[in-house]
């Protein structure tokens, strides 16, 4: 990266992205704690969230973040009242919480992007945050410099030692070479063993090479510690937590001890914490003997630690993890592509060459096609992201939206883990968020009327995400009242986009909220209703490969359904000829292929036929016409038709010339800077080298002049009415 | 174009349409590649002649014959695709063939008489006379059209 020649640079950077990790731990513990009946909370859960804000005030201490750690500080120390049981917060205190933890979000990302901090929401939310611990009593006020590094049970299995005696310990203290690399300092671990107790420190020099054969980045030297403390082993094990398993620690005596001679402090030392870390931070002075550090500031001392902690705390919540470019991840996709293609070909030129399918050959390239698809798949994992991150945004999106708005939200979530083509993600932030508002706003009644509909005066959305058949479905769902239907349909036709005579089935209507210029808010509120409206989310799904679909129920509420592909790489297709043209349609919309009788095909009026399929009729389409490559032929008799079956659950019959293969075929984006075809998604590379057009079926019907689904009913009902 | 006037050596490739010789600046052409089956796309105007694989890459491919409203030749083996790098992106130009790479400076260049009724002209930059024959200087950016051309 750019910023290579700046070591400081990079590790700012790395606090950044551990930061967005401690506020989504943050958000998941608010979310918990919120969750939870009165005082039923896990006391780990309270914990975590006070960890979390405690780490990014840490980290932000040791760059320098003055409000950042301000803040952090007095939200941490309402927390620990919480944490110690002297505050119990009440529904109200949660909203503040999730306040205070998104303005903790916005101050890092502000700190981050070292754009101006929003000061004034700092002071606010402070007040509301003090006022709680007024109410409370237990309010001091600790000035920053004034906290001592605590020491945090982190979820240790220690015994808890009450009834404090003077203890005796011998500790060895011997740094290994990550200890350093990590940009922890020996020197505050000793300070803070000293303020335990009365302390004697010694250094052992004894395995120091001479000079010339020393190697700068190796650790030679140790420490033995005399302790005389009221402070239990845990506690002196606590001042070296954060530098667990990066040292050797070996600590003797105590009075009440019995297992007081484990060398390893910990069994299940979690060592890759330090890996990550250890790469990108190479610390520029030789590691011989630690200096004090020069202009040291009265808070380095916690920062020290508390970056040990930062980096603690971000590890245990990513498991084990390896932060790669994502250009690195893009170049093997193409690769992975371009294999996908040369398979093709190689398999297409064995064909030829007129191989028995039984010979080693023809073995070995099957197997090779199994390899690549499961290492297609690894890939696909590899840029497959939880749609977690995305889902928490949209919790801030409706406690925001329903503040606006006044009233009572609560955002349920499901399928967090649901994992999604990372790019689909990202594109879908702002279809979603819209979403999101549009339900707040729109969907859901006041509380008065909900109370008058027998409802709780509290609103529901709920956001799910779940795989099903080879899709991701997204589904937004509130509890609110439903479409207004006649009131759409007095909309549509005040705003000429309907005319005023027109009967229209419940689902016809509600795809009018699709349509481009329609907003059935009353009034332009802070919200929604700027006219950009949901058909601009259609239009934003629909370049994902998506559809949208709505379902309402009066009183029940609305449901809107996003079904995405899982990768927008690779697409499971049926390669197909038409007018000798090879062109590939979507696997999953395929549901039947049937060729034609003579009498299977009925003319509806000139130039549109039916096709009847078990009893129901599907209009017929000709891909070949519709696609401008032939005229319409005057019998379909004898074609070999495709019975697709979209999104909206609306039928069509495609006829083509002949089916080629089903295969796995890779995505090549079209360039269409000059030139869009209608009904084309994309492209692919044929094992031939040719390339074939993708289709997208939905975009092909409704180029031929109709709408899909509720649309296509619709455009036929006008022609009816005019 | 502002570069005229200067005298720095310019040089050009001179191809074939539609029996007439056309040129561009040397420095806006990738690559040179023989005719492969275009894969049409559908509903296009009649100048695309659709997509090609290009290394894995889908370049799409104008008839120039066609852009410049010249009567269309059949293709033939020895038609050839310029690849053209406009702005970073890539398009190819379907020519009858290439014939030659000229160097001249700016000075051997005349802007083309004013016809501006004459849809052909408005591509034209600027002539130039080479061993007695007339050589266009094609403008790339009005051949190959902007997004905001076609979205109609």
């Amino acid at each position: 990266m750019s910023d290579q020649n700046d070591p400081m640079a990079e590790i700012r950077a790395s606090f950044f992205i551990e930061c967005e990790e401690l506020l989504e731990a943050l958000q998941d513990g608010l979310q918990e704690m919120d969750e939870a009946e009165d005082g039923s909370e896990d006391p780990e859960t309270i914990n975590v969230v006070f960890r979390a804000v405690h780490s990014i005030k840490g980290g932000a201490g040791a760059f320098g973040l003055e409000a950042l750690v301000r803040f952090a500080h007095r939200y941490e120390t309402v927390l620990d009242e919480v944490r110690n049981g002297v505050l119990h917060p009440d529904s109200d205190a949660m909203k503040l919480f999730f306040l205070a933890a998104d303005h903790l979000s916005d101050l890092v990302r502000a700190c981050r992007d070292e754009t101006p901090l929003p000061e004034e929401t700092s002071e606010e939310l402070l007040t509301r945050l003090d006022a709680l611990l007024g109410d409370e009593g237990g309010a001091e006020e600790v000035a920053p410099e004034d906290f001592q590094p605590m020491g945090l049970s982190l979820g240790l299995d220690l015994p808890d030692l009450d009834a404090p005696t003077a203890n005796h310990f011998t500790i060895r203290f011997k740094p290994e070479q990550e200890l350093f690399a990590t940009g922890n300092e020996p020197l505050m671990l000793l300070r803070n063993l000293c303020d335990l107790g009365t302390s004697s420190v010694r250094c052992n020099l004894t395995d120091l090479p001479a000079l010339e054969d020393l190697a700068p980045e190796t650790p030679y030297i140790e420490w033995l510690i005399e302790l005389e403390t009221e402070a239990a082993e845990p506690e002196i094990r606590d001042v070296f937590e954060f530098v667990d398993g990066l040292c050797e620690i070996e600590i003797t005596g105590g009075a009440s001890e019995p297992e007081t001679t484990d060398s390893a402090p910990l069994p299940e030392a979690p060592s890759e914490e330090a890996e990550p870390e250890a790469a990108l931070t190479e610390m520029p002075e030789p590691q011989v003997a630690p200096p004090p550090p020069a202009g040291a500031k009265p808070e380095d001392k916690e920062a020290a630690k508390e970056t040990g902690e930062g980096r603690k705390g971000g590890a245990a919540a990513a498991k084990s993890v390896v932060r790669v470019d994502l250009e690195r991840i893009e170049r093997l996709v193409n690769l992975v592509g371009e294999l996908v293609i040369n398979q093709a070909m190689l398999s297409q030129s064995l064909d030829e060459a007129g191989l028995s399918p039984h010979s080693d050959a023809m073995n070995g390239l099957e197997e090779f096609q199994r390899l690549t698809r499961d290492i297609q798949d690894s890939v696909m994992m590899i840029r497959a992201q939880p749609v977690k991150s995305l889902f928490q945004r949209m919790s801030r999106i409706v406690r925001e939206a329903s503040a606006a708005v006044d009233k009572d939200v609560r955002l349920i979530t499901e399928g967090e883990g649901t994992e999604v083509d990372k790019t689909v993600i990202e594109r879908l932030s702002d279809p979603l968020t819209h979403m999101i508002r549009n339900a707040v706003d729109h969907g859901l009644e006041g509380a008065a009327d909900r109370e008058t509909a027998g409802k709780p005066r509290a609103g529901t959305v709920k956001l799910t995400a779940a795989h099903r058949s080879g899709r991701v479905i997204i589904e937004v769902a509130d509890d609110g009242a439903g479409i207004n239907r006649k009131r759409v349909q007095e909309i549509a036709v005040n705003k000429g986009l309907i005319p005023p005579d027109i009967q229209l089935s419940d689902s016809e209507i509600d795809n009018l909220l699709f349509l481009p210029g329609f907003s059935t808010a009353k009034t332009v509120s802070n919200l929604s209703g700027r006219g950009v409206g949901m058909d601009v989310v259609k239009t934003a799904i629909q370049s994902l490969g998506g559809r949208i679909t709505i379902n309402s129920e009066p009183n029940k509420g609305t449901t809107f359904s996003i079904s995405l592909p899982l990768t927008l790489a690779v697409l499971d297709g049926m390669v197909v000829n038409v007018a000798g043209e090879t062109l590939v349609l979507p696997l999953n919309v395929v549901v039947e292929t049937l060729s034609l009788g003579p009498d299977d095909v009925q003319m509806l009026r000139p130039g549109h036929y039916v096709v009847r399929v078990r009893g129901g009729f599907v209009p017929l389409y000709d891909l070949g016409v519709m696609l401008g490559y032939r005229q319409q032929r005057k019998t379909e008799a004898g074609a070999i038709v495709l019975l697709i079956v979209l999104e909206d659950s609306t039928r069509a019959a495609l006829v083509i010339d002949g089916i080629q293969d089903q295969r796995q075929v890779v995505i090549k984006g079209l360039d269409d800077s000059f030139y869009r075809a209608p009904g084309i998604a994309a492209a692919t590379i044929l094992g031939d080298g040719q390339i074939a057009l993708i289709l997208d079926p939905a975009d092909v019907i409704a180029g031929m002049g109709h709408m899909r689904g509720a649309d296509l009913m619709l455009s036929e009902r006008m022609i009816a009415n005019e | 174009m502002s570069e005229q006037g200067q005298n720095n050596d310019l040089e050009l490739l001179t191809f074939r349409v539609a029996d007439q010789e056309y040129s561009l600046d040397i420095m806006s052409v990738r690559e040179i590649r023989g005719w492969t089956r275009t894969t049409p796309m559908p509903h296009a105007p009649d100048y695309m002649r659709g997509v090609i694989n290009l290394r894995g890459t889908v370049l799409p491919v104008m008839d120039l014959a066609r852009r410049l409203h010249l009567p269309s030749q059949e293709t033939n083996d020895r038609n050839v695709i310029i690849v053209v790098n406009l702005n970073g992106t890539l398009t190819g130009l379907l020519v009858d063939a290439v014939s030659d790479i000229v160097a001249i400076t700016e000075d051997d260049l005349q802007p083309p008489p004013d016809m501006s009724t004459d849809p052909q002209m408005s591509v034209v930059r600027s002539l130039t006379v080479i061993d007695d024959r007339m050589i266009r200087v094609l403008d790339l950016r009005a051949v190959v059209p902007a997004a905001s051309d076609e979205v109609a």
